[in-house]
């Protein structure tokens, strides 16, 4: 990485580099922008899924982001949703078709999942608000960098909703039965979707109280 | 400001681009995909007889220990067996039969339609000096469909293993139905009771212990799983019961 950046410094302008960091906290697209709650409430159950998502998500955000944002002078404004949607769409099915052909036991685990990366809305709402108005490489790093965010997010969620609903990490039992023996129970809730909720207001919470300048005035 | 033309020719060439990048994918990636499903059903079956396989052995696997595939009707007749790489009777090879395009037949008849004979595959599997039968199921979870393999041991009764897989069913609720959690309840479960009428075994909402079922007919439920486990149960009870003349008939013999 430290070659990387040495021989790319122009890449890795102090621009790009907000562009990739600032999903991470201020611009975090579930906790600010609020965009992809319904796939962090779905996929949060388990760590795993979780984890190959938010891989799947950030590889759909930052490709959809470079075609779109090459295409953008191109694409007539009336149809543009449409065009985008259509490139998101065709996206995911390659990525799923790839998955189901060379990795058929990642693409069971997700199921459904890949085929929701459809419905996120980080990705429109990416293409919308920055790969239609912004450079190609932005665009990708911008794709890269809200990926990221939405990804760290999933995998918060879904560490404590595997730890506390299902006493594992990673499918490995990580509370000891001794607990178990002593009287201690697994929350139902918290593979419940509700839960997820819960989990996603306390990281907001304690965001917002780091950064007085994401709260509202009154 | 583009013009009307240029939306339309610009839509269109975009279309037919994406279809035509898809189809080619589809088309170049579909025989890496149907092995893998094939790989799977072999693995699952034999999974449900308690032999391990890794993708890379399953079809040698198979191979070794599925000695019999035999295609049943409704009466309980052999319509078709194939053995040892070829056909004894018939020419249907039971392993490329889909179960659930049967079920629908046998459904479409109960409704008075026109529908070709409902048929469904048994698989007999040498494992040690035990015979085991394996038969595949097919039926309906919460979001889509959920499937398994059920195998009993040489008596026809008791379960031997069972597996189950899922479309998409929620992870951590429905979708636990595949894991061993669930699925070891199975073993040492009958299908028939005491005085040998069919009973199926049900997966029972908070829990065996709770319910008047004979525990030897029962498993547990999987909790924020209702629908899932719901569906599992139906399952086995449809799909076991085209095969109960079979198995009454064999017994006589």
């Amino acid at each position: 990485m430290s070659t990387a950046k040495t021989e790319r410094e122009p890449l890795f302008s102090a621009k790009t580099k907000k562009l990739l960091l600032g999903p991470l906290n201020k611009e975090n697209p579930i906790t600010v922008q609020v965009l992809g709650i319904c796939s962090a409430l779905a996929v949060t159950v388990k760590l795993e899924p979780a984890f190959v998502m938010a891989l799947s998500v950030t590889i759909v955000t930052a490709m959809s982001n470079l075609t779109i944002s090459a295409l953008r002078n191109t694409i007539p404004p009336r149809i543009r949703i449409i065009v985008q949607l259509v490139v998101i769409a065709a996206l995911v099915i390659l990525v799923d078709q790839v998955l189901k052909a060379y990795m058929y036991d990642v693409s069971k685990q997700l199921s459904v999942f890949v085929g929701l990366i459809i419905t996120n809305c980080i990705l429109m709402g990416r293409l919308e608000a920055f790969a239609m108005a912004n450079k190609p490489f932005d665009s990708f790093v911008d794709g890269i960098g809200n990926g990221v965010g939405y990804g760290i997010i999933l995998i918060v969620v879904a560490f404590f909703r595997e730890l506390l609903g299902s006493g594992t990490i990673w499918g490995f039992r990580v509370i000891p039965q001794a607990f178990y023996d002593m009287g201690y129970v697994n929350n139902g809730l918290m593979i419940l979707p509700p839960a997820a909720l819960f989990l996603v207001g306390i990281i907001i919470w304690i965001q917002r109280s780091k950064n007085p300048d994401l709260q509202e005035e009154n | 400001m583009f013009s009307n033309g240029y939306i339309f020719r610009y839509a269109s060439i975009m279309v037919i681009l994406v279809a035509a990048m898809l189809s080619a994918a589809a088309i170049l990636l579909k025989p890496a995909q149907d092995r893998n499903v094939r790989i799977e059903k072999m693995q699952d079956m034999l999974r449900s007889a308690n032999i391990e396989s890794t993708p890379a052995n399953a079809d040698q696997l198979y191979d070794k220990h599925i000695v019999k595939e035999i295609l049943i009707n409704e009466a309980g007749e052999e319509v078709s067996v194939y053995a040892g790489g070829k056909f004894e009777k018939g020419d249907r090879r039971p392993f490329d039969i889909d179960v659930k395009s049967q079920l629908r037949a046998k459904q479409d008849i109960a409704m008075g339609k026109q529908a070709p004979e409902p048929v469904f595959p048994l698989f007999i599997c040498q494992k040690d000096n035990e015979q085991v039968y394996i038969i595949p199921l097919s039926g309906v979870g919460l979001w889509g469909p959920v499937w398994g393999n059920i195998a009993l041991k040489s008596d026809l009764n008791t379960v031997e293993g069972v597996t189950f897989g899922h479309k998409g069913e929620t992870p951590g609720l429905g979708a636990e139905i595949a894991t061993d959690i669930f699925t070891h309840q199975f073993p040492g479960k009958t299908i028939f009771d005491e005085s040998g009428n069919f009973v199926s075994i049900q997966v029972i909402k908070g829990g065996v212990k709770n319910s008047s079922i004979n525990p030897v007919h029962g498993v547990d439920a999987i909790s924020g799983g209702t629908i899932t486990s719901n569906g599992v149960s139906a399952m086995l009870h449809d799909c076991l019961s085209n095969y109960i003349t079979y198995i009454k008939n064999q017994k006589a013999i």
